[in-house]
């Protein structure tokens, strides 16, 4: 018996072609936003919320991750460029989308006429935070109902988000969430995240979102 | 439907890293798999054990076993620099109480070595 040294990621193989990924984005001048939260956190709001604030300033394309349905992507049809919907069921990672779907899904977009992907993860706090897809930016959602805590108890996916969204920010006189705390937690563990105060029903906060985004697909363009 | 946890594609990685790594070395057969595993990393390690087996059926890596090094969490203090292990999942500095912390480690996942013959 002989002892060999190895030394290798396992993660390497989807870190590799999510690099992969991001090269095609670049070379089609299309920006990427991975948005990642617990399930009815308010992604698909989110989503339709920026499709409606941006037409006619960017052409947008959404890829929809969901273990099972095609109801978020029937819903963002009509407003978006172009939808892809995944169905995560039957893949090997059913509770997150991986860079090797993002491949595939781009084979169907027309990326020459994309400026900006909106990526719709898979609801969860866990597994997302793992893979990384080719993004160019990664945005977490956390909504009020779910408890100002989110960020103590799923640590890594805020610690990696370019953006931090606070949504259903219309419901704050209802529910006990400290928005203090909250953000506080934010600024310990992530202190370069953007943090975002929105709610996809009244509006309120989106305009500052959406000038976020402008703001970094026109940066990434000026860099070329 | 059957719902596979994100393990199982991190598995398909694993065998195909040993093998290939066999392949390179000669060898007949995996009996080993060293893996360290930070401790916050989002996977489990009896999990990988198990689509391992299944997935390293009809290879040299079949009935390998799988040996996780756990590296436990280590913090790093943005104020102070203390490294500390959390004592809960509240993070704070032990020294001087300061909330903003990074990781120092925890996140690993990688394979380290592998025993063939």
């Amino acid at each position: 018996m002989k002892k060999i040294e190895v030394i290798q990621n396992v993660l390497e193989a989807n870190e590799t072609i999510a690099s992969r990924n991001q090269q095609l984005l670049d070379k089609h001048q299309v920006f990427a936003i991975n948005i990642m939260s617990a399930p009815g956190a308010g992604k698909t709001s989110l989503i339709l919320q920026t499709l409606t604030r941006l037409k006619g300033r960017l052409n947008i394309a959404v890829i929809e991750g969901d273990v099972a349905s095609t109801v978020d992507a029937e819903k963002v049809q009509s407003q978006a460029k172009a939808v892809v919907q995944i169905n995560t069921g039957n893949m090997p990672e059913s509770c997150s989308l991986i860079a090797a779907m993002i491949e595939s899904a781009l084979k169907d977009m027309p990326l020459n006429n994309i400026d900006l992907l909106l990526i719709e993860n898979v609801g969860n706090l866990i597994c997302p935070a793992e893979f990384t897809l080719g993004e160019h930016k990664r945005v977490v959602i956390s909504s009020l109902p779910e408890g100002d805590d989110k960020p103590i108890k799923y640590p890594l996916i805020f610690i990696d988000a370019d953006a931090v969204i606070i949504n259903k920010m219309d419901l704050l006189p209802h529910v006990d969430f400290d928005l203090a705390a909250f953000r506080r937690s934010i600024t310990g563990l992530n202190p370069k995240a953007e943090v975002f105060q929105v709610s996809c029903k009244t509006s309120e906060g989106i305009e500052r979102w959406c000038s976020w985004i402008l703001e970094q697909v026109e940066t990434k363009a000026t860099k070329r | 439907m059957l719902h596979q946890m994100h393990e199982l594609g991190v598995t398909e990685n694993i065998v195909n890293i040993a093998l290939a790594k066999a392949s390179e070395a000669q060898a007949n057969k995996v009996i080993q798999i060293n893996l360290v595993i930070g401790e916050l990393s989002g996977f489990v390690p009896d999990c990988i054990q198990f689509y391992f087996d299944s997935l390293s059926k009809d290879t040299i890596a079949q009935g390998a076993v799988l040996h996780f090094e756990l590296v436990p969490t280590q913090l790093r203090c943005r104020n102070c620099s203390t490294i500390f292990h959390p004592q809960d999942t509240l993070w704070s500095c032990p020294k001087c109480g300061g909330q903003s912390i990074e990781i120092f480690k925890g996140r690993e996942l990688y394979i380290e070595s592998m025993e063939v013959e």
